[in-house]
């Protein structure tokens, strides 16, 4: 009999922290997954794997959906589904072309629901571009699910080379929009707080093909999902041996946002967003990617929010306006809200 | 936004930083007692923009930090009952008992849910009369009466299956533990601006005149941090000890007067073991005896539940000014947030988890990248 691969007695159970995206998701890849799978062929380092074939890269990628509730300001499980995975093969560079869809559902959920889901994720698919090429229907008994989960999984054409070890000192971190909107949106729908807050879930890969298509040059692009800003930048710092420094005055979060998260003890650089990325890119393209996005519909109020560095003091470091510094973790748990 | 960004205002805090070095004239030790405060401390970097002769201490006020770790223990017991809904902040949750946490209580199958208010607790109990709903009532004086007035709601419906699991701590006690300690090195308080919001401040005054010692009543956003800074050494320059308020747009030398009410209704004054630090005589609160079949560890008997402290954990001198998180062997290392020995490396509050978060300078757990 194998023994137990997690060495902490914390762990002995998988606890909710362990699907936030954070430290400790990736502690169970590294002490529980990964060394059980052949770790040269899983690609961990980026939003979807590249695969040499003789026709030319393919970028695979695949993202499983559970959110609660599943329809939510701004957006539902079905859209979250298409855009998701459309969004991380955009991230590898890539055009998606073809996604699966397996659905797993509960016993008694609504077939309205059902119909109100498939009929999102037909109509992102559309808009995206990309067709649903195979699938399979699993229905669980009743309290053995949650409603309805979604695993979604794609492939698409390399047509840039984006991966965070293209990622170089001097480059530029350009944000497209907003932070943590997504996040606060479903925290406000699950707990019925009046709010003003839509997701800002939304097919990013467009706007990447458009990128590609005008020849600007980038080094690696990344979507903020789980654990947000911070999270992600700082496993690209990681994974490129670079550091990253941010400069917190030019990140923006709208009021909403912000108050929400003032509220609730939340980080926004740690909230979840579903329609924003990052461009890494040389200096000399920065300003003409920010000048791009500054007109373009999936951006909202981008700005250059930092700058890559040889050898910085953490992998990543906010600069306040005042000149202090502070790390930038990734998430370590699940956001909690605090006591007072 | 109103009420934040003028508090955050970088030439403000600039200007107020000028200001603090042109007044400091010697070495001086400052503990600031919330721990929200330091965690604005950390956050915002004021160690680095302070002057060197300004040391920071930070105080026991994180109420995560200072909940001894048997009721940690009790509560992770009574989520485990079929019976029991157990509720609680979120911060609750992480903090590690002698044997487990009540996310681990959780994956194990108990009902255990994070509530935004006291009062959601309340209503579980009265939407689930089949279940025990149990609320995690800890804090210090700032959410006494939040959660009194959820025991209020339950007392109007006649509920009979709702109680509270208390570990309620009070500031001035503390306080006081602190400079009659032998090893006492504080010259001078930031007090807790929450705190002071419902108390007032009228019971700082004897401690200011008895251990002649400066008090600021201050807030929690940088320009009212250095604010309070400012106050205390102008004080400490004058050779003066006395009470003042820098948390203005909050704090009432009178408190609030309806939040107290509604404490002192439910609440009596009691001792209280504080987290690393021991049983200080009436530094808490607990339910009055009419009150007590609403009292979770009256009703579930929960006092054979006992649990010793981790003897690697120094949290205790640290919350008292005696050492630093830098100055413990296990921080960064066998002590982290993801594998917390003692309760300040836990909570978005707690002094060693700011440190870890914010400035780490040495150690630290391996990382590595990927989604």
């Amino acid at each position: 009999m194998n023994s137990c691969p997690l060495p902490h007695r914390n762990f002995e159970r998988v606890l909710m922290g362990h699907g936030s995206g954070g430290r400790l998701t990736q502690r169970l890849l590294d002490e529980v997954v990964l060394p059980l799978f052949d770790r040269e062929q899983v690609n961990d380092h980026h939003d979807g794997a590249t695969l040499e074939l003789p026709g030319g890269p393919l970028a695979f990628s695949t993202d499983s959906f559970v959110v609660t509730p599943i329809f939510f300001a701004g957006g539902d499980i079905g859209k979250l589904a298409v855009y998701g995975t459309v969004n991380d093969l955009a991230m590898c560079g890539a055009k998606p072309r073809y996604l699966s869809c397996s659905l797993i559902i509960e016993e008694g959920f609504l077939i309205s629901d059902l119909r109100r889901v498939i009929s999102s994720m037909a109509e992102a698919a559309k808009e995206c571009g990309v067709r649903i090429a195979t699938g399979d229907t699993k229905v669980v008994e009743k309290g053995k699910g949650d409603g309805i989960f979604i695993n979604t999984s794609g492939v698409g054409e390399i047509l840039r080379s984006s991966k965070p070890q293209n990622i170089r000192p001097g480059d530029q971190v350009i944000l497209s929009g907003d932070v943590g909107r997504h996040g606060l949106a479903v925290i406000a729908s699950r707990q019925n707080f009046e709010s003003d807050l839509k997701s800002d879930c939304q097919d990013l890969s467009k706007v990447v093909l458009e990128i590609i298509k005008s020849g600007f040059e980038f080094h690696c692009l990344r979507d903020l999902t789980r654990g947000g800003l911070a999270t992600n930048l700082r496993e690209l710092a990681v994974s490129s041996s670079c550091g990253i420094v941010l400069h917190e005055q030019t990140i923006p979060v709208c009021d909403s946002v912000r108050g929400a998260c003032e509220i609730l003890g939340i980080d926004p650089l740690y909230s979840a967003c579903e329609g924003r990325m990052v461009l890494i890119a040389p200096k000399a393209s920065s300003s003409l990617l920010l000048e791009f996005l500054s007109g373009h519909p999936c951006a909202s109020d981008p700005r250059i929010i930092g700058e890559v560095v040889q050898d910085g003091r953490d992998p990543l470091v906010l600069r306040s306006e005042w000149g202090s510094e502070r790390i930038l973790e990734s998430l370590m748990y699940e956001q909690l809200p605090r006591i007072c | 936004m109103r009420y934040v960004d003028e508090y955050r205002d970088p030439t403000l805090v600039q200007s107020e930083v000028h200001h603090l070095k042109e007044i400091v004239r010697r070495s001086v030790t400052v503990m600031e007692i919330c721990g929200g405060q330091t965690n604005s401390i950390m956050k915002y970097g004021l160690q680095d923009l302070i002057p060197k002769e300004i040391e920071l201490v930070h105080g026991p006020g994180c109420p995560v930090c200072v909940t001894p770790l048997e009721l940690i223990d009790r509560a992770v017991h009574l989520a485990l009952l079929p019976e029991v809904i157990f509720c609680s902040f979120g911060d609750m949750l992480r903090v590690p008992g002698s044997q487990s946490d009540l996310f681990n209580a959780k994956a194990q199958g108990g009902d255990v849910r994070t509530v935004y208010s006291p009062l959601e607790a309340a209503q579980l109990a009265e939407a689930h009369p089949e279940k025990e709903v149990i609320f995690f009532a800890i804090g210090f004086e700032t959410t006494a009466p939040a959660n009194a007035m959820a025991l209020f709601y339950a007392l109007r419906k006649g509920l009979k299956n709702f109680s509270l699991l208390v570990s309620h701590f009070l500031v001035p006690p503390a306080m006081e533990a602190i400079l009659s300690s032998p090893k006492n090195r504080i010259e001078g308080f930031l007090a807790a601006g929450h705190v002071c919001t419902v108390m007032g401040y009228e019971e700082y005054l004897p401690i200011a005149e008895r251990y002649k010692v400066p008090i600021v009543v201050t807030g929690f956003e940088p320009v009212d941090l250095l604010q309070g800074l400012i106050m205390l050494v102008k004080q400490l320059n004058e050779g003066r000890y006395e009470v003042e308020n820098q948390y203005v747009r909050s704090v009432r030398r009178e408190g609030n007067h309806s939040a107290m009410e509604i404490m002192d209704k439910l609440f009596e004054r009691s001792d209280r073991i504080w987290r690393g630090i021991g049983s200080l005589p009436m530094s808490g609160l607990r339910l009055k005896r009419e009150y007590q079949q609403f009292d979770a560890e009256e009703k579930f008997s929960l006092s054979h539940i006992q649990a010793n402290e981790d003897p690697d954990c120094i949290s205790g001198l640290i919350m008292q000014g005696e050492k630093k998180p830098f100055d413990c062997t296990h921080f960064g290392k066998r002590c982290n947030p993801e594998n917390p020995i003692g309760a300040p490396m836990v909570s978005t509050e707690g002094v060693c988890s700011a440190y870890f978060r914010y400035s780490r300078k040495s150690g630290g757990a391996t990382e590595s990248a990927g989604q």
